[in-house]
């Protein structure tokens, strides 16, 4: 296999592994808390490493599941004290943990391989280079290996506790009545967050893992309204990324995991822009109309309840609308050409009458507003 | 029109306001005299809130003109005071009582300049007038939810206005802040003041307040108690919810009074 | 070691770096996590890689003041972008400011690599940007961040009052008629400042720390506003000067980790400790009362 599919492959598998946890980040509101436990495994890698007495697979995913575990009670723990708001927990807890995982490894592991780099940003480049020995055969690619792994995991994770992390997610106090544990699923998804992360590390680093975990779940989550599709969304947006990440990281000869970061943040930039429904385009468009539609409303009404007054002469007129109703005058115009093509009022001169249709549209409008 | 609005404190003319595509205040005509205790009366969501927030230039408007003794919100700002709703803050700021008050001395210092020994007494003055005098060098979280109360009607008293507008004052307050919010707010109307409160308590409204606006999104009645609160347009501000309201209220008052019973009799009982 | 504060070249480059990174961000801390905008830092210290990269790209240059107004350029792009999508869209904050972080950084590795791995680039000290070297910092270095520090210092002294009420109750002070959203921008550009002063010593990952933690520790011993900052101003110097000194005895003990350590252990402290804040305290408090309700 050559080192390029390695790599590729590696990529799509990491990303994988990381979009099918992230719809339920995001909605959980734990994307900062994925940031957070990125950073403090550290410590936990580190002693794993000691008492393997080197680098050793098992040793260093137990470090780093007790070291999130530990950080996520730990934030909580702070939170629940009252003095430290919520975020303010979080900034305190995984720099110190971080902090304390570089200075043990600068202090006493000075010549061993786990320089800063690396763990803020991966070396997926060597990929194929790491080879998986059993009794002395090579099966190929350590990487491929442990992905595969990691997807087979979350895959099975999701699949078969689907309705629990739905339901606990949605629900906490439903869930917590039904007798699953909210808080025993919170801590399975942490755990399952936190061996996924020490897979993803050596290739992707710790901060770009965060941009697999949460950005392809984000942009799927302004595209869908359904979670079963959220989650496939993300799947596939998480590989779509590591593979343009990947062509791009080749033509400008750059980090190809920095690659796929930057294009998991550009397909979500184009999925804020342009999504049919929650992008800022369509958006804007909908404000647009709904502001004409309303503006007209708003005239129906303003002309129906000064019918019979005494100033109707005055607040009826059209040379009068900027003026009263603060419109700007071609903004006037807009709204009673709008009005007029739909044949609700009809000007006479300057002075502006509802037909029968504006008066019942505007008698309609009055009633639906009183009643919600 | 223009006769009006200089002796009348706010002037409002055809407000639409509209948060993304809901109408929340819709073609509000209003006037409100000098020197009253104005009510904001009408159920959830209806636009309480907004209107005022509106008037003081906090939410963008769709359309409409609003005139504060003849002039806008910017040239008359110091003329007018503001008492947001409580839960609207973080009360764990590190900062007390008086600190608080004389925030509200803020405005008429301008940019840059400190508050100084004048600002100092006119707020420990303003504490003194909701009996809060003693709490002035308290830490704001120690204060109960009517002494927090109290703290921001000092407040807005410390800006010297013609004219307040409070967010919901009376809600979550103890029977003595109660008392005292409706002493000071008879105390401002004596001295030619206007207040208008957002207001949600029905019975309590006709004894605190002179003047009624009655609010469903759109305005269905403003003027003075007597001939405003009526039974018809109280139907017309809560619509169908009404019923439900009164059951709700006329529930509340049995479950009082079945608390009260039984309370009597367990008492031999328990010694 | 204290003398050698005076007399060794280097560690008094270190020590007075390290601690006005400290005054610095702990007073800027106090106004971030009291309008419990914490992370925010976090967000700028990472979005401040690619503006570094892409200042560097055009100018060539590698003077402190160019790359500032990159980092500082990118922050408040970043800031915009969080504003408007926590705005806009249904994402949480938490979501917004992780996806902000990430793909930031993320574009920021792929122009570091592209830099140095171009040939006529001179790229060296660009990534002392991103794990902070506070042992290489020379004199001008200094110089810099105490000129940026004092400036920004200077703002907030001038601006306290209005700072004050903003972090309070904005709607009040908007409805005084202070523009709240622009004293808004001004205080997040401060906190710009404070991140590049500290992406320098501390760097990108541990500059979240330097901002909260000494607010979170000083809160604890003190109701009033102006104590607090001056107190986080002291807590950030002395980790900073602690981390420093601590540093500068061993060779293997980088500066940047030691100081977030030390900053730590005051945290520590004062939530266990201080007087009446303290949980310590409060837990003894609680106990008492509960074993007296038993008695009666």
């Amino acid at each position: 296999m050559s080192s390029a599919i390695v790599i590729l492959l590696t990529g799509v598998l990491v990303a994988v592994a990381c979009a099918l946890l992230g719809a339920f980040l995001i909605l959980r509101r734990m994307a900062m808390m994925v940031d957070a436990i990125s950073h403090a495994i550290l410590p936990g890698l580190v002693a794993g490493y000691f008492l393997a007495q080197g680098p050793d697979l098992l040793a260093g995913f137990a470090g780093a599941v007790l070291a999130a575990v530990l950080t996520v009670s730990l934030v909580e723990a702070l939170q629940n004290t009252g003095r430290v708001g919520g975020e303010s927990a979080i900034g305190i807890v995984f720099p110190a943990m971080f902090a304390l995982g570089t200075f043990v490894v600068s202090k006493y592991f000075a010549n061993v391989h786990l320089d800063a780099d690396a763990i803020l940003y991966g070396n997926i480049e060597f990929a194929a280079f790491d080879l998986l020995y059993i009794n002395g055969v090579s099966l190929g690619p350590q990487s491929l290996w442990m992905m595969s792994g990691l997807c087979l995991m979350n895959l099975l994770f999701v699949g078969l506790l689907y309705k629990e992390l739905k339901l606990a997610t949605f629900d906490p106090g439903l869930a917590a009545a039904l007798g699953f544990s909210p808080a025993l699923i919170h801590y399975a998804l942490m755990t399952v967050v936190s061996i996924t992360t020490v897979g993803a590390f050596t290739a992707v680093g710790a901060i770009l893992v965060v941009a697999l975990f949460v950005v392809p779940a984000a942009t799927a989550y302004l595209l869908t309204d359904r979670l079963p599709v959220m989650i496939l969304l993300a799947v596939a947006l998480g590989a779509l990324s590591a593979v343009c990440g990947y062509a791009v990281a080749i033509v400008l000869d750059a980090s190809v995991a920095g690659s796929i970061a930057s294009t998991t943040g550009v397909l979500f930039g184009l999925a804020f822009l342009f999504a049919p429904q929650h992008g800022l385009v369509a958006r804007a468009r909908r404000l647009q109309r709904q502001r004409l539609e309303f503006a007209v409303q708003t005239l129906l009404v303003h002309l129906l309840n000064h019918e019979q007054s005494a100033e109707q002469q005055a607040e009826s007129a059209y040379s009068h609308l900027s003026g009263e109703l603060r419109w700007h005058p071609p903004f006037a115009r807009r709204v009673t050409d709008a009005a007029k093509r739909a044949t609700l009022l009809q000007q006479h001169g300057d002075m502006l009458n509802l037909t029968e249709a504006g008066r019942a549209e505007a008698e309609a409008a009055r009633a639906t507003d009183l009643q919600r | 029109m223009s006769n009006v609005s200089i002796d009348h404190p706010v002037v409002i003319h055809d407000l639409t306001v509209a948060y993304r595509d809901k109408p929340v205040l819709w073609d509000i005509e209003l006037s409100i005299p000098p020197g009253k205790l104005v009510a904001i009366i009408g159920p959830n969501g209806a636009g309480k809130s907004t209107l005022i927030k509106a008037v003081l230039g906090l939410v963008p408007t769709v359309a409409g003109t609003v005139s504060l003794f003849g002039g806008s919100y910017r040239e008359r700002r110091q003329m007018i005071g503001y008492v947001p709703q409580r839960s609207s803050v973080d009360w764990d700021f590190p900062t007390h009582a008086l600190d608080v008050v004389m925030m509200g001395t803020y405005g008429q210092l301008g940019w840059f300049k400190r508050p100084g020994k004048a600002q100092r007494e006119l707020a420990l003055r303003c504490l003194e007038q909701v009996g809060m005098a003693d709490f002035a060098n308290r830490q704001i979280s120690q204060l109960s939810g009517g002494q927090q109360q109290r703290v921001f009607l000092a407040r807005a008293l410390a800006q010297d206005a013609q004219l307040y507008f409070m967010d919901e004052p009376f809600v979550g307050v103890d029977a003595v802040t109660e008392r005292a919010i409706v002493n000071l707010l008879r105390d401002l109307r004596a001295r030619g003041k206007t207040v208008v409160c957002v207001h949600h308590d029905l019975d309590s409204a006709p004894e605190y307040f002179d003047w009624l606006v009655l609010l469903n999104v759109r305005l269905i009645a403003a003027g003075p108690f007597e001939t405003t609160f009526t039974s018809e347009n109280l139907r017309k501000t809560y619509g169908g919810t009404m019923g439900a309201a009164i059951k709700h209220i006329e529930h509340f008052e049995e479950d009082r009074l079945a608390i009260s019973v039984q309370a009597d009799t367990k008492r031999p009982n328990g010694h | 070691m204290v003398i050698e504060l005076f007399t060794d070249y280097t560690l008094r480059n270190v020590a007075l770096g390290s601690a006005l990174l400290g005054i610095v961000s702990g007073v800027l801390g106090c106004f971030a996590v009291l309008r419990r905008q914490g992370l925010l830092g976090d967000a700028l210290a990472h979005a401040a890689l690619p503006g570094i990269c892409v200042a560097f790209l055009l100018t060539g240059s590698k003077a402190p003041l160019v790359l500032l107004i990159g980092a500082a350029l990118a922050g408040w792009l970043a800031t915009t972008l969080l504003l408007t999508a926590v705005r806009e869209t249904r994402l949480s904050a938490d979501s917004v400011l992780a996806i902000v972080l990430s793909t930031f950084f993320g574009f920021g590795i792929v122009l570091l690599t592209f830099i140095s791995k171009s040939e006529n680039a001179n790229q060296a000290g660009l990534d002392k940007f991103l794990f902070g070297q506070a042992a290489t910092l020379i004199a001008e270095d200094v110089q810099t961040m105490g000129l940026l520090g004092a400036a920004a210092l200077a703002v907030v002294a001038g601006l306290y009052k209005e700072f004050k009420l903003l972090a309070f109750d904005a709607e009040f002070a908007a409805s005084l008629g202070f523009p709240a959203r622009g004293l808004s921008v001004l205080l997040t550009s401060l906190i710009v400042i404070a991140v590049v002063i500290g992406l320098q010593t501390v760097g990108v990952v541990l500059m979240a720390a330097m901002l909260i933690g000494p607010a979170v520790a000083a809160r604890q011993w003190t109701n009033r506003l102006g104590v607090m900052l001056i107190l986080a101003a002291v807590f950030g110097a002395a980790s900073g000067v602690s981390g420093a000194l601590i540093s500068v005895s061993d060779a293997h003990i980088p500066t940047g980790p030691v100081i977030i350590l030390s900053l730590t252990a005051i945290v520590l402290g004062s939530l266990f400790f201080a007087p009446a804040r303290g949980l310590v305290w409060s837990t003894i408090r609680r106990r008492q009362q509960r074993a007296n309700m038993k008695v009666e």
